[in-house]
């Protein structure tokens, strides 16, 4: 899938983690290792498998668009309409792996994420923030 | 009643009129000639687009002479810097569980 140039929505998380790559992948690809962290999932790690991810406020509906083992994983991200794409990326460091994900939203042909966003943003984000309140 | 969100969403759901509101942005308050010179669209399209950045908050107008400048809203984005700041805030929580799995897991 290609990346236009002019998205708006873009969130960068990056943190250096004290495991190797391959650790790191495994607990991103392996479905009971990915509900651990992140939600329940039938994340498989084919390129076009087509998964959700279901947490206590809904789902989100998944497509692998990229898999490089150890290094790249990309899907992307529906979740009440809005559409995005989030890629995590791994590099070696001399301590471990430096782990970056990258989520970007709301491509030019969005129609759709729109039409969908208009009943399904506020709620998507009021549930996420009861899920966030409830873990800190 | 559509709400603030809604029509942000739908006037930056255009490719044409998000470019010229990065434009702005990046290059700050602008004539719609000096707009359409660098435009791939003829004046009256971009004006037409303007107004719908215009009506939804994003960008205000000045008249000056024959001329109106345009310059983006501050502030205008808000809603939507709050989905980054939300989403960031998601997934640094899920770094931290992510981080607690990994001191868990074998090797």
């Amino acid at each position: 899938m290609s990346t236009p140039a002019n998205e708006t929505l873009s969130v960068v998380v990056e943190r250096d983690l004290a495991y190797p790559p391959e650790k790191v992948w495994r607990a991103l690809t392996h479905p009971h290792l990915i509900e651990e962290w992140l939600m329940k999932n039938d994340f498989k790690p084919t390129v076009d498998h087509r998964f959700n991810f279901r947490g206590d406020w809904g789902a989100v509906d998944c497509q692998v668009v990229a898999v490089e083992p150890n290094k790249t994983l990309s899907y992307t991200w529906a979740a009440m309409g809005l559409e995005s794409v989030v890629t995590w990326s791994l590099t070696p460091t001399s301590e471990g792996t430096r782990l970056r994900m990258e989520q970007i939203g709301f491509r030019p042909d969005q129609q759709q994420a729109y039409q969908g966003a208009k009943f399904g943003w506020q709620k998507f984000f009021g549930n996420l923030e009861q899920v966030l309140s409830r873990e800190t | 009643m559509p709400s603030t969100n809604d029509i942000l969403f739908k006037a930056l759901s255009d490719p044409t009129r998000r470019a010229l509101f990065e434009r702005l942005c990046r290059e700050g308050e602008q004539t719609v000639g000096a707009l359409t010179a660098r435009a791939k669209i003829s004046q009256p399209a971009v004006s037409k687009h303007l107004g719908i950045l215009r009506e939804a908050g994003l960008v205000r107008d000045r008249h000056e002479g024959r001329q109106t400048h345009y310059a983006v809203h501050i502030g205008a984005l808000s809603p939507l810097i709050d989905w980054t700041n939300q989403m960031t805030r998601f997934w640094e929580s899920r770094f931290d569980q992510l981080e607690d799995l990994l001191k868990r897991m074998d090797q």
